[in-house]
């Protein structure tokens, strides 16, 4: 084993009374006071995430739009200048190599994906590498910091001049952030309105105290991967090598609505044309405990006394006061409303299947 | 990080409050900042009897879940039914109002096995 990654951000965690754990190769802040408490923050007015463990990679050349249409599933050709989607990659069979977004940046694309896959899916694109096509990995030396929550438009208006109230939700911009020029677009992973900035490794600590000092009077607080993983689920918002990977296809997970069929073709397309068209076995679910407890990953799931499939993700939610998870049951057993039984620790706790997302009230800009 | 003088201490990172042939269970500082935000904490009820190292509850954090287990034989004479709607209470005043059994011990010579705080603070910061 190699000795984890430090991003930028390290010195600035232990500064923050950070507990550090290692996540997909990198030391990673999982808290710096309370998940709980840091989860409200964002939830109630802003918080600022370190990201740089994600991976960057850059797609140009003649080529880049045919290859990244070959390789994901979602319509590449839709995007915009500037303009952002979520995406994914699958394999022949259907199963999912990562998720993705896919940045538009004029001359070419910026793929941002999965700290814990960022090897793999750069061996797996550099395979299927074909016609002029420059694949780059910037991963090393780009940072990247979040600002999330209803008031991050309010902290980042006093580090930018960028008129933000004109970026729609999912579009990005190059401008100056704290005087430095970087990279950044109206994206989270929280349900909340927000901000990802990305930039070169030196600037982080400027761009960190920068926050601080802006977010002040919003009571800004770095926050966690603890807190980040709890944000995610109250939305739904899946998280790979947990509610996806390569055993799960798009449909299942509920991701229909980013494959787009009619394209033309991509790898893992006449798999997921069958799957779309006869409808998928299992179905991935939200549901919430009906008495205390909470479940979590590798948990069984019960329907009638049956067991019927097991909970990909799980945890206590912060806002709804209850244990709230994620897994897969069957189709015919997964509409909302339906009653299953969570099985903790040999006793079967009863739960509910609801509708997405748990959380309605996120500050999100469509 | 806190280690009151007057307690003793298990390698399980529970606390042990001795009064006459009664002790007082809790689990310590250190234990409460590692688990992070407590959520529930299950307790058995009063006259079950428990052995040393016997898991007698669980205690459930946001991220993690843990057995708690007796550091002493005995007997549950009381639970901190508080902790039923306020498990923030271990998180906040572990050696307090965070309390979590009471025992009637059935072989005190078993309170020997325990560390006292000097030792226990060398464990847990080596």
């Amino acid at each position: 084993m190699t000795e984890a990654k430090k991003t930028p951000y390290y010195d600035k965690h232990i500064e923050a009374g950070a507990k550090i754990v290692d996540f997909a190769g990198f030391q990673m802040p999982i808290q710096y006071k309370s998940i709980n408490s840091e989860h409200l923050r964002v939830r109630n007015s802003v918080g600022m995430f370190d990201l740089s463990h994600m991976g960057e990679f850059r797609v140009g050349g003649n080529d880049a739009l045919d290859f990244l249409q070959k390789m994901t599933v979602n319509d590449v050709s839709t995007l915009e200048d500037n303009q952002i989607h979520y995406n994914c990659m699958c394999y022949p069979d259907g199963g999912i190599v990562d998720d993705l977004l896919v940045y538009h940046r004029g001359d070419h694309f910026l793929m941002v994906v999965n700290a814990a896959c960022l090897e793999k899916d750069f061996e797996w694109l550099r395979q299927h590498l074909e016609g002029a096509v420059e694949l780059e990995n910037l991963s090393d030396q780009t940072g990247l910091l979040a600002i999330q929550g209803p008031n991050a438009e309010n902290v980042l208006a006093k580090m930018t001049d960028y008129n933000l109230s004109e970026m729609g939700f999912y579009w990005s911009t190059e401008a100056e952030i704290a005087g430095e020029k970087v990279l950044f677009s109206r994206t989270g992973y929280t349900g909340e309105d927000g901000f990802e900035i990305y930039h070169k490794p030196e600037i982080a600590g400027k761009l960190w105290e920068a926050a601080l000092e802006a977010g002040k009077e919003f009571e800004i607080e770095p926050i966690g991967l603890g807190a980040r993983d709890s944000l995610r689920m109250e939305m739904k918002y899946m998280l790979y090598g947990n509610d996806i990977d390569k055993t799960t296809n798009p449909v299942e997970a509920g991701l229909s609505w980013i494959v787009k069929l009619d394209k033309g073709d991509f790898i893992g397309r006449d798999v997921i044309a069958k799957v779309k068209e006869n409808k998928p076995d299992r179905r991935l679910v939200c549901f919430e405990l009906q008495s205390k407890g909470i479940p979590r990953h590798g948990y069984k799931i019960f329907y009638e006394g049956e067991e019927v499939g097991h909970v990909t993700s799980g945890m206590y939610s912060p806002v709804l006061e209850k244990g709230i998870g994620l897994g897969y049951v069957p189709r015919k057993r997964s509409k909302s409303g339906r009653e299953i039984e969570i099985e903790i620790r040999g006793k079967r706790v009863p739960a509910v299947i609801v509708k997405p997302p748990f959380y309605k009230n996120g500050s999100l800009k469509k | 990080m806190d280690f009151p003088k007057d307690l003793k201490y298990s390698k399980e990172h529970e606390w042990v409050k001795v009064d006459g042939d009664t002790a007082t269970i809790g689990i310590t500082d250190y234990a409460q900042g590692e688990l992070g935000d407590v959520v529930f904490v299950e307790l058995p009820d009063s006259g079950e009897e428990f052995k040393q190292m016997d898991a007698f509850g669980t205690i459930e954090a946001v991220k993690a879940v843990s057995e708690l287990y007796t550091p002493v034989s005995g007997e549950i004479v009381e639970i901190n039914e508080k902790l039923e709607d306020e498990a923030g209470l271990v998180n906040q005043d572990c050696y307090g109002d965070g309390w979590m059994i009471k025992m009637k011990l059935s072989n005190t010579s078993e309170l020997d096995d325990l560390m006292d705080a000097d030792k226990y603070k060398e464990l847990v910061e080596s």
